[in-house]
């Protein structure tokens, strides 16, 4: 099922549901309200794909990366493992335990690897991480019916052909521990299911859900190509998890600089802003304008210490933010958050092109949003 | 010698509306209407009509028809008209043909061999009324990262940007020079660049003084006569460009004869008046890629690295190799002007037969910048053929950040494309340099005409991008994807990057 069908220049298209959660205080929960909360978005998806994402589940091999394998035989398998025993140790090999589940048929082999960079690739190596993502590329690009689709530490994605509960009910999601998960619901228009393209979409420990269309994949893609990832996937999401991963890691950018290059603020924006906030946007727009995320969107991006709630600039795809003590919530929509959870304090519509950030520790606002709770609490009253 | 040539056209003249209010005599520089008094008859002399429909535009009475002579050589596939037609001219000269404008031979356009998607269902198209759309464009290098700095949670620039271009459209005036054109031609140009937040482009033509007030929206060239170059011209422009060629006669010079330099010519160009002004084909001092990385940074230097460098060349057979070079050598900007590009004169032979279409240098200079890493070291701006706005965004489609027009502009200045530029009686005002011929294009007017040309054409830019569910230029630009080709070769697809139809 992986075989021959990765190297597409297109995309599909897919309207979907999305939801994020997580514990600014870094304490654990199980995947069980996940499962509920997406469950619960059922007419966003179409039981062509379903997936999850989970940070702080694997605390015994938090220093090793993870990588989650599908394969399509054990021929793929031998490959890989040798492609990968060459220059990482591997610390355990498993199969990622699964339990049969009505509506997820025909699943890949699905493997996970914990393991380190051998000694004597690491010391040739200025960036370890840019390692990490060319192996991923090699793997994907290279070895037929091999796809690496979580590559990251202490962190894992759980994905496939399926409704989004069905898929959490198949990868025994009540058993793991994690701070912060995301769930996304695919709904394609496009049949041709297949595990890889489900999301979350995940490169190191960048995880992104998507729902929409990136209309501007064609350049968005050309543009990536040029530092070096290629797209494999046949779904635009994955540009989106490459950009931030160019923007943040590779050129240092901070979390918000990276979201207004996904989503831009408009010419007319930034012409009425002071000088520097002028300079910094009119640079940002000059340098990354090929990566500019054009066409619908609300994506949320995640990595071990951030969830990031974006829309594209003209908010064509709902995106919800709420609270609840400890408790970040971005989603499709408001009532799963009531749905599994009854202390819900605020929720608010961001913005488009505003980015939400809940961080370990601290949920940021931006003031534009601030502003948009105040108007929307005295609406009524 | 008694010429063998058949008039190109007949001139009909219906005697009953014809007021014998000589307009059409006064009308044609090429003397084609004549007033015989003994007779009061208004009479044609067909030989020297050159079909360019001014005296039928002026007619009040509409009494006039002109119309390509019927009286063709019997019909041969081989030897037309056209090949016949050459033939008894140097027969008759032993000269060489001159003609103007660009190509007119039957190349394939690829324009229309592609179609553009739009938005249904899976992402809602935007309606540019009612939502915002974008088509500010920069020119110029940009880095490949940004480097930022942040000092109490506020982030600011620390990588220092090159020199660019803002461009409120992604439309600029290609190269016409003041010579080639006349000066009402050139201030409508700079007048309706300014008022519009675009450029133009001088030619090699050298900047009057009087135009040195539109000099944010000039580009300056640089050609290989250096006509008017000086201190203060390269002062005066946004952006310098060094012409190495253009589309409608790659590799060789100009010839810009002595009678069209006036005073005011010989004073800009800095030529004595009324001799030849001739460009020699290669820039004297540019014999390979490093001499003209010399002459891009003498220019950065000598304008305090403030403004771009662009560099022109025709579309050839090896531009994607060239234009990689070009962008190694410093090229903020790589000009690609195709087979289709125009010219007040150029010898046929060459017009018609050397150089490649603009679409396919486009699509693989584009193609090669970004295989070699370097698409973000130079924009590409693309000339020779761009007829109306689905064109812009084509091209832009398959990778330009803008394109130039020229033979566009002039013919929303009036020019109905006879191609008679060479012989400097433009009737329409525009080729020429005679005063009785250039008032009759008024700058006011013909500011108004280029300003609406650009209005139009970025409100159907924006109606196209709102189609296909983009806000905007930047989203489409390189985005091939959202282009198909029509009865196109597996390999014509392959060059230009696109998928057929259906695909």
């Amino acid at each position: 099922m992986l075989r021959g069908i990765r190297f597409p220049d297109d995309k599909d298209f897919s309207g979907c549901s999305i939801f994020g959660m997580m514990n600014v205080r870094g304490e654990k929960f199980n995947g069980e309200d996940m499962i509920t909360a997406i469950a619960n978005m059922k007419d966003r998806s179409n039981g062509l794909g379903g997936g999850f994402a989970a940070y702080g589940i694997y605390p015994q091999y938090a220093d090793l990366y993870c990588f989650q394998m599908m394969y399509d035989d054990e021929g793929a398998r031998k490959e890989s493992e040798e492609f990968l025993e060459a220059s990482f140790e591997i610390e355990t090999a498993e199969i990622i335990p699964t339990r049969a589940c009505e509506g997820v048929r025909e699943s890949p082999l699905l493997w996970r690897y914990f393991m380190q960079p051998r000694q004597k690739v690491t010391c040739e190596l200025e960036d370890v991480e840019s390692f990490i993502v060319s192996v991923v590329m090699d793997i994907n690009r290279k070895i037929d019916g091999a796809f690496v689709f979580s590559s990251g530490k202490d962190m894992g994605v759980f994905k496939g052909v399926g409704f989004p509960e069905d898929i959490g009910r198949f990868f025994r999601l009540e058993e793991y521990e994690g701070y912060s998960w995301v769930a996304h619901g695919r709904f394609p228009t496009n049949t041709q299911a297949w595990w890889g393209g489900a999301h979350p979409f995940n490169i190191l420990d960048w995880s992104v859900v998507h729902n929409g269309e990136i209309s501007s994949y064609g350049i968005n893609k050309r543009y990536l190509e040029m530092y070096g990832y290629v797209c494999t996937l046949f779904t635009d999401t994955e540009v989106v998890a490459y950009a931030v991963d160019l923007l943040v890691r590779r050129h240092g950018l901070s979390v918000e600089d990276m979201a207004k290059v996904l989503a831009a603020p408009l010419w007319d924006e930034i012409d009425r802003m002071p000088a520097e906030g002028k300079q910094l946007h009119t640079a940002l727009r000059q340098t990354y304008g090929s990566i500019l995320m054009n066409g619908p969107f609300s994506i949320i991006i995640s990595n071990r210490n951030q969830m990031i709630g974006l829309t594209d600039r003209i908010r064509l795809r709902p995106l919800v933010a709420g609270r609840s003590g400890d408790i970040r919530y971005i989603s499709s929509e408001e009532a799963p958050m009531h749905l599994i959870d009854d202390n819900v304090e605020d929720t608010w519509i961001p913005r488009g092109g505003e980015p939400i950030i809940a961080e370990l520790e601290n949920i940021a606002r931006p003031a534009a949003v601030e502003e948009n709770l105040l108007s929307l609490s005295g609406a009524d009253s | 010698m008694k010429s063998y040539i058949l008039p190109e056209f007949l001139i009909d003249r219906d005697d009953y509306r014809c007021i014998r209010c000589e307009v059409c005599v006064r009308q044609c520089a090429f003397d084609a209407h004549w007033y015989d008094e003994e007779d009061d008859e208004v009479r044609v002399d067909e030989d020297k009509c050159a079909g360019c429909l001014r005296c039928v535009t002026f007619c009040p009475t509409n009494a006039l028809i002109v119309r390509r002579n019927p009286n063709q050589i019997p019909e041969n596939a081989n030897w037309t008209n056209e090949v016949l037609h050459n033939i008894y001219k140097q027969a008759e000269t032993g000269g060489v043909l001159l003609t103007g404008m660009g190509c007119d031979k039957d190349y394939p356009i690829y324009w229309d061999r592609i179609v553009l998607d739009a938005s249904q269902v899976t992402n809602p198209s935007i309606d540019p009324l009612r939502e915002p759309m974008e088509l500010r464009t920069y020119l110029g290098a940009k880095p490949d990262a940004l480097e930022i700095g942040r000092k109490k949670g506020k982030s600011s620039v620390l990588t220092k940007i090159s020199p660019q271009l803002r461009l409120e459209t992604p439309i600029m005036f290609s190269a016409l020079s003041y010579g080639a054109i006349s000066y009402n031609v050139c201030e409508s140009l700079a007048r309706a660049a300014s008022e519009f937040g675009t450029y133009y482009n001088t030619g090699e033509g050298g900047l009057h003084r009087d135009l040195y007030q539109y000099g944010d929206h000039t580009i300056c060239q640089v050609a290989s006569g250096r006509f008017g170059v000086h201190a203060d011209y390269l002062e005066a422009a946004a952006a310098l460009e060094i012409k190495i060629g253009q589309g409608a006669k790659p590799g060789i010079g100009g010839h810009l004869p002595g009678e069209k330099v006036s005073a005011e010519i010989s004073h800009t160009r800095m030529i004595p008046e009324g001799t030849d002004a001739l460009s020699p084909a290669p820039h004297h001092d540019i014999y390979s890629i490093e001499d003209l990385a010399q002459l891009i940074y003498a220019l950065k230097e000598a304008t305090h690295w403030e403004k771009p460098v662009s560099v022109k060349i025709a579309a050839v057979h090896n531009s994607a190799a060239i234009a990689s070079g070009m962008v190694r050598a410093g090229a903020d900007i790589i000009a690609l002007d195709g087979i289709r590009g125009g010219t007040g004169a150029a010898p046929t032979m060459i017009r018609d037969n050397v150089g490649i279409p603009i679409e396919l240098a486009l699509a693989s200079v584009d193609t090669r910048l970004r295989e070699e890493g370097i698409r973000n070291r130079a924009s590409i701006v693309v000339a020779g053929g761009i007829r109306s706005a689905a064109d812009v965004v084509k091209a832009v489609a398959l990778g330009a950040d803008a394109v130039y027009i020229g033979t566009a502009a002039l013919v929303a200045l009036g020019c109905h494309v006879c191609q008679k530029c060479y012989t400097g009686k433009c009737n329409w005002g525009i080729a020429t340099q005679d005063p009785y011929l250039t008032k009759r294009l008024n700058p006011e007017i013909g500011t108004r005409r280029l300003v609406n040309l650009l209005t139009g054409w970025s409100h159907e830019i924006m109606e196209i991008l709102g189609g296909m569910g983009i806000n905007a230029i930047e989203s489409l630009r390189g985005n091939r994807l959202r282009l198909r080709g029509v009865g196109l070769s597996e390999e014509e697809l392959r060059i230009l990057g696109i998928r057929h139809a259906g695909a």
